[in-house]
């Protein structure tokens, strides 16, 4: 565990032997695992390895077969009012950014606020542009989306998402689709939540990334945590087998 | 011999005619778009009985001949005590009519926006209710404008069948003063220009509404 995180804090993050099949297909096959606050995993592994499908019963987004996640102190059910309470806790970045169409940049980040949380529209325009400030879009906040780089709509993303004040972000992927020379400004954005000691969870593949700036690094396979450990531990002194490959081919 | 110049002096009549078929389409596209979303969201909601509703109002309402339900709304309601003017039982047959198709066309619109668009409002917290009305329709009627502007073309078309409920849009107008005139082809000529007009007016409006739509999101 990193040197951040104190011995005596709850962990933000409690997952308990879940297991999540979808129809004869078993994609988890008891996770166990414990994020403290502050603290910042990247999940690494090859695709089916069931690291995007963990990350997503941590929202709801996939309901699980059983086992129990308990975000926060408040353990995850499926009612619609509990679920929603968690989701404005837990912000998401999606590989495919998925942000609103036909909503400009400010539009997209300022809904949810409005909506979720009745924050009145020059609050929730206040925080907005405090945010594309720091993701470096403040000039591009009556665009729409369609005109923006997909490193741009990446980082509108984690804003939007930011807007929520969450207390975890969670990234699924959130460089996989964009070019190659724009992947380190989405990076550095996050790289910036990291220092500030957001709790984040990081579905990638860029092991650089994940060497330099998570404390824990996880190494999914075949529905299981394989290895887990100190980025540099891990990477230079893989135990098992499958590791070993994995990182032989990817590095 | 044809004589178009007999039609000049009914001019006033016709165009009076037509503006109450305009009124009887455009009232019953606005009922039709507010059954269409009210049935597609039953159509796709999680209660079974709510989308079995919803598939029942669409098999029904396809399936009938539209002259039928009309005859059904006008003649059938006093029998059971509802008695409607002609012009609120067209605008309502209609409207019920056009709601099926709408609610049909509104479904292929929400089945195109893709699932991440919910995925990203349940993310943020956002309620069903909210990111139906705020993030997922708006984009399905974006969509769904260039089949819902077919649809109301359709309607303003079939509002001529008012003219059988003595509503005197300009089906029915016609007919009578091609009748007392004993001029079938000026009369009726001239209604299909009108008609022509009408269509060619309401897709000029739905090019520019889609134009406008497109512009705001590039």
């Amino acid at each position: 565990m990193s040197n951040k995180v104190k011995d005596h804090l709850h962990p933000i993050i409690e997952i308990e032997n879940v297991h999540k099949s979808f129809n004869q297909l078993e994609v988890l096959k008891g996770i166990n695992l414990q994020v403290y606050p502050g603290e910042v995993v990247a999940l690494i592994g090859s695709s089916g390895s069931g690291k995007s499908t963990l990350l997503r019963c941590l929202n709801g987004l996939e309901t699980l077969s059983s086992g129990r996640i308990t975000i926060d102190g408040t353990e995850l059910n499926y009612s619609p009012r509990s679920i929603q309470q968690i989701r404005r806790e837990v912000g998401m970045v999606f590989q495919q950014f998925n942000l609103f169409p036909h909503f400009t940049v400010l539009q997209n980040i300022i809904e949810a606020p409005m909506q979720a949380l009745r924050k009145s529209k020059a609050e929730a325009v206040e925080k907005a542009i405090v945010l594309l400030e720091r993701v470096g879009l403040k000039d591009k906040k009556d665009v729409y989306p369609r005109k923006l780089s997909g490193g741009q709509q990446q980082r509108v993303a984690i804003a939007r998402a930011m807007a929520m004040n969450p207390k975890i972000m969670l990234f699924d992927e959130p460089t996989s689709a964009l070019d190659p020379e724009l992947v380190s400004e989405v990076l550095n954005v996050m790289k910036g939540l990291a220092e500030e000691g957001m709790t984040m969870l990081i579905v990638t593949h860029e092991m650089k990334f994940a060497r330099e700036v998570a404390d824990r690094v996880i190494y999914m396979c075949d529905g299981i945590i394989e290895e887990q450990g100190a980025p540099a531990q891990l990477f230079s002194n893989p135990t098992s087998n499958r590791l070993k490959s994995f990182l032989k081919n990817v590095i | 011999m044809l004589d178009f110049s007999l039609v000049t002096e009914y001019i006033p009549f016709l165009l009076k005619a037509s503006i109450m078929t305009l009124e009887i389409s455009i009232l019953s596209l606005v009922l039709g778009l507010i059954m269409g979303i009210i049935i597609v969201i039953m159509k796709i909601s999680k209660f079974k009985i709510l989308s079995l509703f919803a598939d029942f109002y669409i098999w029904v309402l396809r399936g009938t001949p539209l002259l039928v339900q009309l005859f059904l709304v006008y003649f059938g309601l006093p029998q059971i005590g509802i008695e409607l003017d002609p012009f609120t039982a067209s605008v309502l047959a209609l409207g019920i009519n056009a709601g099926a198709y709408i609610a049909e066309i509104l479904r292929g619109g929400i089945l195109s926006i893709p699932k991440g668009q919910m995925e990203a409002a349940q993310s943020l917290g956002l309620s069903y209710p909210t990111i139906m009305r705020r993030i997922i329709l708006p984009q399905a009627l974006r969509v769904s404008i260039p089949a819902i502007g077919n649809e109301s073309i359709t309607l303003l078309k079939d509002s001529s069948l008012a003219s059988l409920v003595t509503v005197s849009e300009l089906m029915m107008t016609s007919q009578r003063f091609a009748s007392t005139n004993y001029a079938f082809i000026e009369f009726y000529i001239t209604a299909a220009i009108l008609y022509l007009v009408m269509t060619t007016i309401f897709s000029f409006f739905l090019k520019k509404i889609e134009f406008k739509l497109s512009i705001s999101e590039r």
